[in-house]
């Protein structure tokens, strides 16, 4: 089974880096930007066959490890 | 003083820390961080700066997960002194020993220079030396260092009087200036700038030696 965390700045947490981002695509001319969000997206093969159990590991390692939650809010998306 | 300084693959101001420990007079052994003990009869751990493994996934992330970390925070919850400096800042908010976390300097760019700090509190063991609002000058050289704390908690550690130091002139988007943080019972600190860069007249200043020198005198008394 195949997991997909998506790891994202909590929203009100700065995020200089979209704004680095947001400024450059106005450079370029997309002047209708308003807001960019630079996050990562980490993909983990997994020996688990069963989704409920595969979900429930992968947010515990969400939470030890892949997301600092202090900051990061996650998403998990299983296939 | 028995003090050790933790080494992860990309340190690299672990041998700056040892010198100014040794100079203060601290008896210093350096740990690597596959050991999962610390020496015994320890009074004091440094996590030194650099980029401990690679700055991958998030800056210090790795490290916190190590297994001389797990030893680090146990010694810490015992009441053990524990002081991280620039990454070792990192590693420190990363195992949950102190509140916030670093994020990327708002202005994106990675600062190497002298700033001027404002001493905030005396009542630590590492800032024992100095006076109160004491104004000092200490290197910074990060690219990771605007400390992030919502406002409220940021508050409430200037009220606890946790603060330890604060930037003059904020370099880096840090909440309220804020360069350098204590825990709960003031014995982990965490800064970003460097003290040990600036403790030898050959470094080209002293601001930072009698944040050592504080140091060994009130473990001496504990």
């Amino acid at each position: 089974m195949k997991a997909r965390v998506y790891v994202m700045l909590k929203l009100g947490v700065l995020d200089p880096q979209g704004e680095a981002v947001r400024h450059a695509l106005g450079a370029l001319g997309f002047d209708g930007v308003q807001g960019v969000r630079q996050g990562k997206v980490i993909e983990l093969d997994l020996a688990a066959t069963d989704k409920a159990a595969a979900e429930a590991e992968v947010k515990v390692m969400c939470e030890k490890l892949l997301a600092n939650t202090v900051i990061e809010s996650y998403q998990i998306e299983l296939s | 003083m028995r003090a050790a300084v933790i080494q992860f693959p990309g340190s690299n101001c672990d041998r700056d820390m040892a010198v100014a420990l040794k100079a203060a007079g601290a008896d210093v052994t350096m740990v690597w961080h596959k050991n999962t003990n610390l020496p015994d009869g320890l009074d004091f751990v440094a996590i030194p700066g650099g980029f401990s493994f690679g700055d991958y996934l998030r800056v210090g992330a790795i490290a916190a997960r190590s297994p001389i970390c797990q030893s680090v925070v146990a010694f810490a919850n015992r009441g053990g002194y524990v002081f991280g400096v620039c990454n070792g800042f990192q590693v420190l908010t990363e195992t949950g020993l102190l509140p916030g976390a670093l994020l990327r300097n708002a202005g994106l760019k990675y600062i190497c220079k002298h700033v001027e700090l404002n001493v905030e509190t005396t009542q630590s063991a590492y800032t024992s030396a100095y006076k109160a609002d004491q104004s000092i000058t200490i290197p910074i050289a990060h690219h990771d260092g605007n400390y992030n704390l919502d406002d409220a908690d940021a508050q409430s550690l200037f009220d606890q009087d946790r603060v330890a130091f604060t930037y003059a002139d904020n370099p880096n988007g840090s909440v309220h200036s804020i360069a350098g943080v204590l825990s709960e019972n003031r014995r982990v600190l965490g800064m970003m700038p460097h003290p040990e860069r600036l403790a030898d007249p050959a470094q080209g200043g002293t601001d930072g030696q009698p944040f050592f020198a504080g140091l060994m005198d009130q473990i001496a008394k504990v």
